[in-house]
C-alpha cells in the first residue's frame, strides 16, 4: 500500500526487535472476541488513477458548475488570485500542526498574527483572535464572551439574523442558564426596530446580538443600536455574515460595536459546499483576555530577535479544563493563514474595488428591476450585495425553478429557512458578475414571471 | 538587522499594487447613505504580487511541517496526507454552493453519505453526523446527544466522569454542555477499571468520556465491563475516538458497548492539520441516540439523496451548512484509497512502530506505564539531568518535530510519542540515534540543552512577556 513504507522485510526485523513473532500480540490488549469485524461494506483499495475517476463521477453527479450563480446568504462567490490557491497549497503552510514549538512555526505564527492584524483594521477593534470554526458557532462564542464578561445571563437576538447562526446559537446555549429573546424588526425598513430593542433591554441584558448586513441585506443602523445597548451598560456585538461588506461600510468599531464576528469565507476560501470556512472574532481590548480561540502575539527570542508565539493560553482548554473560555482546540488555522494572504493580495485597492463592485452590481439590479412587473425589490437602499425580493404570483421556489431550467440560480428562496415565506428570494451579487449576467438574470426573471 | 521577513505591513508602499481587477462596468451610482459606508482602510498592505510571494515563501522557510520531516507529536496522529486528496478537494465540480438544489449537487450528498456508511461499518456504530468542524466541537455535539437522550428520560443528570488523563477539551466541553466534571484516577496500571470507576458511579452520573486508546497509547481493557456498569447505572459511555488510528480495522467501538464517539478526521484520515486546524470532528451513535443527532442530515431518499434540515428531536444545528465538506471530501478518498485489504494495515504498522520506538528507548527514559503500548508511548525525565523541555529543543537542533511534552498531566515530564504508520524504519532509527546522542549530551553537557536550539529560524522565545503585554497585532508607528 503505497502510504505504508514498512516493507515486510523490515516488519519482521522491527518484530524481532520487540520480542514477537506475530503482530497480533501487540494487540492481545484487546478482547479476542471483539477483533477483526469483517468489515465487508467497505469499498475495495483504489489506485490512484481509480480514485480520479471515482471522483470524476461525483463531480459528473453535480450539476450546478455551468450556471450563473446569485446565492449568498452567509456563503459567497468572490474571486480568488491565483497567487492565494499557490502560496497556501503549499506543504509548509498545510501540513505543520498547530505551532506547539514557536522556533520551527515563525512561518504560520507571523501569518496569523498578519491576518489577525488585517481583521482587526478590517472591523475597526483593538484584537482579533486567530480564527473560530464559522461565523454561526462565532456568534455563538460572542454570546458566552458576553455573558462571562457582563455577569448577566440574558441576551437579545436580532429577528434579522442569519436563521442558521440564531439555530447555531440555540444549540450552544441550550443547556446554559442563558435567556434569549427576540428583538423585533421593522417590515418597512427592514432594520432592527430601536423601540422594541429599547423596551426589551434591562439591566439584566448582557448583549444585543445584530447582523449587518442582516440577514434581509440591509445595513442596520449601528450607531443607534449601539447608543440604546450602551444606556444599559449591555455589549453591543455585530455579526457579519458576508466580509465582504467589511470593505465598504463603515466598520464596527467606529459604528460603536464591542464586538464583530462572523464569517470570512469570502476572503479567499472556495464556496466547498459550505465548509471548510473561516470564523472570525474582533473585540475590543477589554474582552481580550476573555476571548476564546488562539491569539498569535509578538515577542523577543533570546538573542533579542522579533518572533511570535501562542499566547494567553491560560484561557485554554488545555491549561484550565473545564473553567476554559471555550472548548476549542483545532480551530481554522489553515483558512486564516489563506485569507490574510488573499488581503495582503488584494490590498488596500484591490479590497475597495471588489467590495465597490459587489454594492453596484446590486445597486444596478435593484434600479432595472423597478420595471419587472413579477417582482418587488422589499428593501430598496441601504443594502450591500444582497437583495431581498418578493415575488408578486406563485411562490420564489417557482420562479427559482423557472430560472434554473434557463441555467440561472436566482437566489435562495427564503422558505429554505422558514416554510412560512414563500414568495421572498434573496439574491446575492460580487465582482464576478457583470453587467450582461445581470441582464441576463433580468431578462429571465421577466419572462419567468 | 534581523534576517527574519519583516511584516507585511513593513513590506507596504503607497500605490504598490497585488492584484488587478476591473472596476464594475455597471454605472458608479451607490444606493448606500454615505454615512454608512468607509473610506480607505488605514495602514491596510498595498505590495505588488511578487514581494507577496517573496514574503510567504520566506514565511514557509521558517515552518517545520510532515512533508518535511519526522513529526512525532503524541495524540495528534501527525500521518502523512495524500497528495492526491489535495486535487481531489480542489476539483471545480464539488466546489457547490451550499443552498444549491439538491438536484444539482446529487454528488456531493453522495460523497457525505458513503463516508457516513463507511464509518459506521469502521466503527459499529449506528450512525453518524459529519456536522462538527473539531475534535472538541464532536465532543460538544455528542455531550448535548447525551444530555437530550437523558433528558427525554426524564432527567439529563448532573455530572460527567472523567479520566485524569483525558484531554482538556473533554471536562470542557462536557462543561459546556451543562455537566459537572468529576475526575476519576486511573488505576497505577493507568486505566479505568470498575474498581476505578465503582465509587464514582452514582445515580447522578450522564455518562463517563473515555478515550481508548487513553493517552498513554494503552487500551482500555475493561472497557466492555465499564460500559455495563453504566448501563446498569443508566449512564452512558462517550468515547474519545482522536486515538481512533490504533484501533483501525482491529476492533470497532460500537461492539465494546460504547454509545457516542467522535473521530478526528485530521489525525485518523489523513486530512492535513493545516497549522490548527481545519478539522472535522463526526459523531456517531448506538441506535437509541440516533434520533438525537444535529441536523442536517444526509439521507436516501426515493429519487436520489435528499437532506433533513429540521427534526424536533434532534439537539439542533452546530454549524452552518453540512460542516466541513472538503475535509470530507479528503478523508473519504483516503478510505478509499486504503480500502477494506488496508485499513487494518495502518492500525498494526502504527503500533508496530510505536512498539519499536518503545523497545529501543525504554532502557534510557523511565517508563511510567508499562501496560502494553498501542500507537503512542510516553515516557518521563525522571532521573534525567535535564527537563522534557530540554530535549523537546535539543530535537529542533537536529531537525526533528518533538514529541508532545508534558501532557498526559499525570506523567512526570511526559515525552508522549507517537510515530504513526506513515514513518518508515530508516526515518525511526535516525529518531532513535538522535535520542541516543541527545541523552547523552544530557549527562556530558546540559547547558547544551538548556540552550537549545540554536540552529533554528529563532532561539526561545519570551512566553512570560507575550502573556503579561499581549501585542496581538501590529499598530503603525509602534515598535514592533
Amino acid at each position: 500500500m503505497r502510504y505504508l513504507p514498512l516493507t515486510d522485510a523490515e516488519r519482521e526485523e522491527m518484530k524481532r526487535a520487540i520480542g514477537i513473532a506475530d503482530v497480533r500480540e501487540l494487540f492481545t490488549c484487546i478482547p479476542s472476541g471483539q477483533c477483526r469485524p469483517p468489515l465487508g461494506k467497505l469499498p475495495k483499495a483504489l489506485s490512484e488513477p481509480e480514485l480520479l475517476a471515482v471522483f470524476r463521477e461525483f463531480g459528473r453527479r453535480n450539476g450546478f458548475a455551468a450556471a450563473l450563480s446569485f446565492l449568498g446568504a452567509g456563503a459567497h462567490s468572490h474571486f480568488i488570485p491565483e497567487v492565494v490557491s499557490y502560496l497556501s497549497s503549499k506543504g509548509e503552510f498545510l501540513t505543520p500542526y498547530t505551532p506547539y514549538q514557536p522556533e520551527v512555526s515563525q512561518g504560520s505564527l507571523q501569518a496569523i498574527f498578519e491576518y489577525q492584524t488585517m481583521m482587526a483594521m478590517l472591523t475597526g477593534l483593538d484584537v482579533a483572535n486567530a480564527s473560530l470554526y464559522d461565523g454561526a458557532s462565532a456568534a455563538a462564542e460572542a454570546v458566552l464572551l458576553a455573558v462571562r464578561r457582563s455577569g448577566r445571563s440574558r441576551v437579545l437576538l436580532a429577528e434579522s439574523l442569519h436563521p442558521e447562526y440564531a439555530a447555531v446559537i440555540r444549540t450552544y446555549v441550550q443547556n446554559l442558564a442563558i435567556e434569549l429573546v427576540p428583538v423585533a424588526v421593522e417590515g418597512a425598513s427592514g432594520r432592527v426596530s430601536v423601540s422594541d430593542l429599547r423596551s426589551q433591554l434591562d439591566d439584566a441584558t448582557a448583549a444585543f446580538v445584530f447582523q449587518s448586513p442582516n440577514f434581509l441585506g440591509v445595513v442596520e443602523d449601528g450607531k443607534a443600536i449601539a447608543a440604546a445597548v450602551h444606556e444599559r451598560k449591555a455589549f453591543a456585538v455585530q455579526v457579519v455574515a458576508e466580509a465582504m461588506s467589511l470593505a465598504y461600510l463603515t466598520p464596527p468599531g467606529e459604528v460603536g460595536a464591542d464586538m464583530a464576528v462572523g464569517e470570512a469565507q469570502s476572503f479567499g476560501l472556495p464556496l466547498g459546499f459550505g465548509g471548510p470556512y473561516l470564523g472570525f472574532m474582533a473585540v475590543r481590548e477589554e474582552f481580550m483576555r476573555q476571548m476564546p480561540g488562539r491569539l498569535v502575539g509578538e515577542t523577543r527570542d533570546l538573542d533579542g530577535q522579533r518572533g511570535y508565539v501562542l499566547t494567553l493560553s491560560t484561557r485554554e482548554q488545555h491549561i484550565k479544563r473545564e473553567k476554559a473560555t471555550s472548548n476549542i482546540c483545532s480551530n481554522e488555522a489553515w483558512c486564516a493563514m489563506r485569507a490574510g494572504m488573499y488581503l495582503a493580495v488584494m490590498g488596500q485597492a484591490g479590497l475597495a474595488c471588489a467590495a465597490r463592485a459587489c454594492h453596484l452590481n446590486a445597486a444596478y439590479f435593484v434600479r432595472q428591476a423597478a420595471a419587472l412587473a413579477g417582482i418587488r425589490v422589499v428593501y430598496a437602499r441601504n443594502f450591500f450585495n444582497e437583495v431581498l425580493v418578493e415575488v408578486r404570483k406563485g411562490s420564489a421556489a417557482d420562479l427559482a425553478a423557472a430560472l434554473k431550467k434557463k441555467g440561472i440560480l436566482a437566489g435562495v428562496p427564503l422558505a429554505w429557512f422558514d416554510a412560512g415565506q414563500k414568495n421572498r428570494l434573496l439574491l446575492a451579487f460580487s465582482e464576478l458578475h457583470d453587467r450582461a449576467a445581470i441582464d441576463r438574470l433580468l431578462a429571465a426573471i421577466g419572462e419567468a414571471s | 538587522m534581523s534576517h527574519l521577513p519583516k511584516l507585511i505591513f513593513e513590506l507596504s508602499r503607497e500605490g504598490k499594487i497585488g492584484c488587478g481587477l476591473n472596476e464594475a462596468d455597471v454605472p458608479a451610482e451607490p444606493a448606500v447613505d454615505a454615512e454608512l459606508r468607509r473610506g480607505a482602510i488605514a495602514d491596510f498592505p498595498q505590495v505588488s504580487e511578487v514581494e507577496i510571494v517573496r514574503h510567504y515563501m520566506a514565511l514557509a522557510k521558517l515552518n517545520y511541517s510532515v512533508d518535511a520531516g519526522f513529526y512525532p507529536l503524541g495524540s495528534c496522529t501527525m500521518k502523512y496526507n495524500p497528495k492526491i486528496n489535495e486535487r481531489l478537494a480542489a476539483a471545480e465540480e464539488l466546489q457547490a454552493h451550499p443552498y444549491a438544489p439538491h438536484d444539482l449537487v446529487q454528488g456531493n450528498l453522495e460523497i457525505m453519505a458513503r463516508l457516513e456508511e463507511w464509518l459506521v461499518e469502521l466503527t459499529g456504530m449506528a450512525g453518524f453526523t459529519l456536522a462538527p468542524a473539531a475534535g472538541a466541537h464532536g465532543e460538544f455535539t455528542g455531550m448535548l446527544v447525551v444530555r437530550r437522550y437523558l433528558q427525554e428520560k426524564g432527567d439529563p443528570r448532573r455530572v460527567v466522569l472523567i479520566p485524569d488523563s483525558a484531554h482538556g477539551t473533554n471536562p470542557a466541553s462536557a462543561h459546556f454542555a451543562g455537566y459537572e466534571v468529576r475526575e476519576i484516577a486511573s488505576s497505577a496500571k493507568g486505566t479505568i477499571g470498575l474498581a476505578e470507576l465503582r465509587p464514582h458511579l452514582t445515580p447522578d452520573v450522564a455518562a463517563l468520556m473515555m478515550t481508548n486508546p487513553n493517552t498513554l497509547g494503552i487500551f482500555e481493557s475493561d472497557i466492555m465491563a465499564v460500559a455495563e456498569a453504566l448501563h446498569a447505572n443508566g449512564s452512558l459511555l462517550y468515547m474519545d475516538g482522536a486515538n481512533l488510528n490504533a484501533l483501525l480495522g482491529i476492533v470497532r467501538p460500537g461492539d465494546l458497548g460504547v454509545d457516542v464517539m467522535h473521530i478526528n478526521l485530521h489525525k485518523t484520515f489523513s486530512t492535513p492539520h493545516g497549522g490548527g486546524g481545519p478539522g472535522s470532528g463526526p459523531v456517531g451513535v448506538a441506535a437509541n441516540l440516533l434520533p438525537y443527532l444535529p441536523v442536517p442530515r444526509v439521507r436516501k431518499g426515493g429519487s436520489g439523496y435528499e437532506v433533513v434540515y429540521a427534526d424536533p428531536r434532534s439537539i439542533g444545528r452546530v454549524k452552518n451548512f453540512y460542516g466541513h465538506f472538503l475535509v470530507i471530501v479528503r478523508a473519504l478518498a483516503y478510505l478509499m484509497a486504503l480500502g477494506r485489504e488496508n485499513v487494518g494495515r495502518v492500525a498494526e504498522d502504527a503500533v508496530l512502530n510505536a512498539n519499536y520506538v518503545r523497545s529501543q528507548l525504554q532502557g534510557l527514559l523511565d517508563l511510567p506505564y508499562k501496560a502494553p503500548t498501542l500507537h503512542e508511548v510516553v515516557f518521563s525525565d525522571s532521573g534525567l539531568p535535564v527537563k522534557t523541555l530540554d530535549i523537546a529543543k535539543r530535537l529542533l537542533d537536529y531537525g526533528v518535530h518533538p514529541f508532545t511534552i508534558y501532557f498526559p498531566l499525570i506523567v512526570h515530564g511526559a515525552m508522549m510519542i507517537e510515530p504513526t504508520e506513515s514513518e518508515s524504519k530508516e526515518t525511526l532509527d535516525d529518531f532513535i540515534a538522535v535520542m541516543k546522542v541527545i541523552l547523552g549530551e544530557a549527562r556530558e553537557n546540559p547547558e547544551l540543552l538548556r540552550q537549545a536550539p540554536t540552529r533554528t529560524p529563532v532561539r526561545r522565545l519570551d512566553e512570560t512577556q507575550a502573556a503579561r503585554k499581549p501585542v496581538l497585532r501590529w499598530r503603525k508607528g509602534e515598535l514592533h
